[in-house]
């Protein structure tokens, strides 16, 4: 129960104690594909580090690898050269050891289950008592405002209700690190705004580390602290661009020279992976 | 109503189209009898005694519904006593002869209730092997590639010649009755659910099993709350096939045994050219598969609905 509180405790400060130090760390990471039309270098030589707290966004064209990358750190693909760890061990035990949430581009909720029935799936599957369950579920769907929808079924929920649901199934077992693969995708611009505002603000709450898939420049440069700008053939690495945006973002800040410099520099980074490729 | 139209009119052009087919098929017989007794048949006379003739080629509709009714609570089906003591019929007396049917080995009641419980039976053994082998074939790649083709062969030997020599092979083990019909309807009953419940339990798409694996659900868990409550419209709709095959199976099941059902009438009615006890056991036969198939599709109505998803 503590432990939940400390978790979800809404106290930034404490939260971020430990800042910097390497949650996830990629060297010279490979991961090739052998398809029936030879391989795919999904991802060639990628060195990555992700601090405790940072909110890191992969940004780049499609089939660069971004999903491969994500996936590889929760250990649903396996490199094929150099080294990964999570939280200091394999993906594999971090894993085991419920280090991360992945949030992917659907929801993924089961018709069946009721929004509180979906998040408890995880914590059923992971043997938390029903009191445990039932607390925590209340916890997260507060923290994604689904409250007052905990016995709503899937379908009774709007695109954007549904990925909430998601982020919080994917919060309801205290992992510190959250994945998450255009989780916002399929929807519009306005309720995408919306639940990025919200996503900050979760961030800052909770005090996760954060792994975030966009191919949307002004989404990525409005949430990250650090943001992984990518090529494809053969996916890599181009830049990392740490921001220098205050922790404080209103939407409004998408307007200031600050951000505009920032995106701009993006933009030049996704236009040399297309030139040199 | 807007559904029960369309239903209506389509059911009463079939019955139309059989009063028709009526005439021809059963005039050759009047007028040959018109012939030998040297008279003239005009035609409305012979359309007339087209649809009442004892032993009919092809019976008229209301000649079915009346044997339907003579042969489950008629004083044929119920006995001469019960009969006369219920004549004139009143709602009480009409509750005694049904209440006599069930147990009178002259009435339909009767026959479709013995039908019934080897169909019943066959049905559950065929749908829980049918759901065992599923699962052996999703989770065990032997089985995946040498049950299935298994499956199908078994599905292409006519029952007709099999049933027999089952009966025959679990009579010389000392298993007769109920259990060998219901063998020969579990046969039939168990492919549908092979097939749906295979389909059913490897409809969860990668994302779905992803996802379970970033929880690091075990086997067991995966099954439990992934793979079995998506087989679930798969399965029922194998069911509603199932269950009809389990009845054609037991009926087929019934002809060599001899130890009543509708198979039994049916073939009785054959023998002795009693086309009207023939359609009669058709129609009950068709009434207990209708009735069977619309209790599953009620059934799954719930289930489903209470899933959330409803089709
Ligand atoms: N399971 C797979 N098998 C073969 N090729 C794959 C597989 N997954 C991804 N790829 C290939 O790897 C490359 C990177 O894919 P992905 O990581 O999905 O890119 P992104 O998410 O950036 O669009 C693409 O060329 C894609 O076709
Ligand atoms: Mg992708």
């Amino acid at each position: 129960m503590s432990d939940t509180a400390a978790a979800l405790a809404e106290t930034p400060a404490a939260a971020r104690a430990g800042e910097g130090q390497p949650v996830i760390e990629a060297r010279g990471l490979n991961l090739t594909f052998h398809t029936n039309d030879g391989p795919v270098h999904a991802l060639k030589d990628v060195d990555l580090t992700i601090g405790k707290g940072e909110f890191v966004s992969f940004i780049g064209p499609s089939g660069c690898g971004k999903t491969t990358l994500l996936r590889a750190i929760a250990d649903l693909e396996h490199p094929t050269g150099g080294s990964l760890t999570v939280n200091g061990m394999s993906p594999e035990a971090a894993r085991k050891a419920r280090a991360y949430g992945y949030v992917f581009q659907a929801a993924g909720l089961y018709p069946w289950r009721t929004i509180e029935g979906n998040v408890r799936l995880p914590l059923q599957i992971m043997g938390y008592s029903r009191a445990e369950q039932a607390e925590r579920a209340r916890k997260v769907l507060e923290l994604v405002e689904l409250s007052g929808f905990e016995r709503k079924f899937p379908w009774q929920l709007s695109g954007g209700m549904q990925q909430r649901a998601s982020i919080a199934r994917a919060l309801a077992f205290d992992a510190d690190i959250l994945l998450m693969d255009e989780p916002f995708g399929a929807l519009d611009e306005i309720v995408r705004d919306r639940l990025n505002e919200e996503l900050l603000k979760l961030w800052a709450r909770t005090g996760k580390t954060i792994g975030f898939v966009t191919h949307s420049i002004p989404e990525a440069v409005y949430l990250s602290t650090k943001i992984v700008v990518m090529s494809p053939r053969p996916g890599r690495i181009t830049d990392v661009i740490d921001s220098t945006l205050p922790a404080e973002r209103p939407l409004e800040i998408r307007d200031t020279p600050e951000f505009i410099a920032i995106a701009h520099r993006v933009r030049e980074g996704l236009r040399a992976g297309y030139e040199d490729s | 109503m807007s559904r029960s139209l369309p239903v209506l009119t389509v059911t009463a052009v079939l019955i139309a189209l059989w009063y028709l087919a009526v005439i021809p098929m059963n005039a050759t017989w009047e007028y040959d009898q018109a012939r030998r007794a040297g008279t003239e048949l005009p035609f409305t006379e012979m359309v007339a005694r087209t649809m009442a003739q004892e032993r009919p080629v092809l019976p008229a509709p209301h000649q079915v519904v009346i044997g339907l009714y003579q042969q489950t609570v008629g004083c044929d089906a119920v006995g001469r006593r019960m009969c006369r003591e219920t004549t004139p019929l009143t709602v009480q007396g009409f509750g005694q002869r049904v209440v006599a049917a069930f147990t009178s080995n002259r009435s339909l009641v009767y026959h479709a209730g013995v039908t019934l419980s080897a169909t019943m039976l066959g049905f559950l053994i065929g749908t829980g092997g049918g759901i065992l082998l599923a699962i052996g074939i999703v989770y065990n790649r032997a089985m995946d590639a040498s049950v299935m083709p298994w499956a199908i062969a078994s599905q292409t030997i006519p029952i007709i010649a099999l049933a027999p020599m089952i009966i025959v092979v679990l009579n010389s083990v000392g298993i007769s009755g109920l259990v060998p019909k219901a063998i020969i309807a579990a046969y039939l009953s168990f492919f549908p659910v092979v097939v749906g419940m295979v389909k059913g339990l490897r409809s969860p798409d990668a994302m779905q099993m992803d996802q379970m694996k970033t929880w690091s659900a075990t086997g067991a868990q995966v099954f439990a709350r992934l793979r079995l409550p998506m087989s679930m419209p798969y399965l029922f709709a194998s069911l509603k096939v199932g269950i009809a095959a389990a009845l054609v199976g037991t009926i087929v099941g019934e002809l060599p045994v001899q130890e009543g059902g509708l198979g039994v009438r049916l073939l009785s009615g054959s023998y002795y050219g009693q086309t009207i006890q023939i359609w009669a056991a058709l129609f009950a036969a068709a009434i207990l598969a209708a009735g069977l198939v619309g209790i599953v599709g009620l059934i799954e109505r719930r289930v489903l609905a209470r899933m959330g998803m409803k089709r």
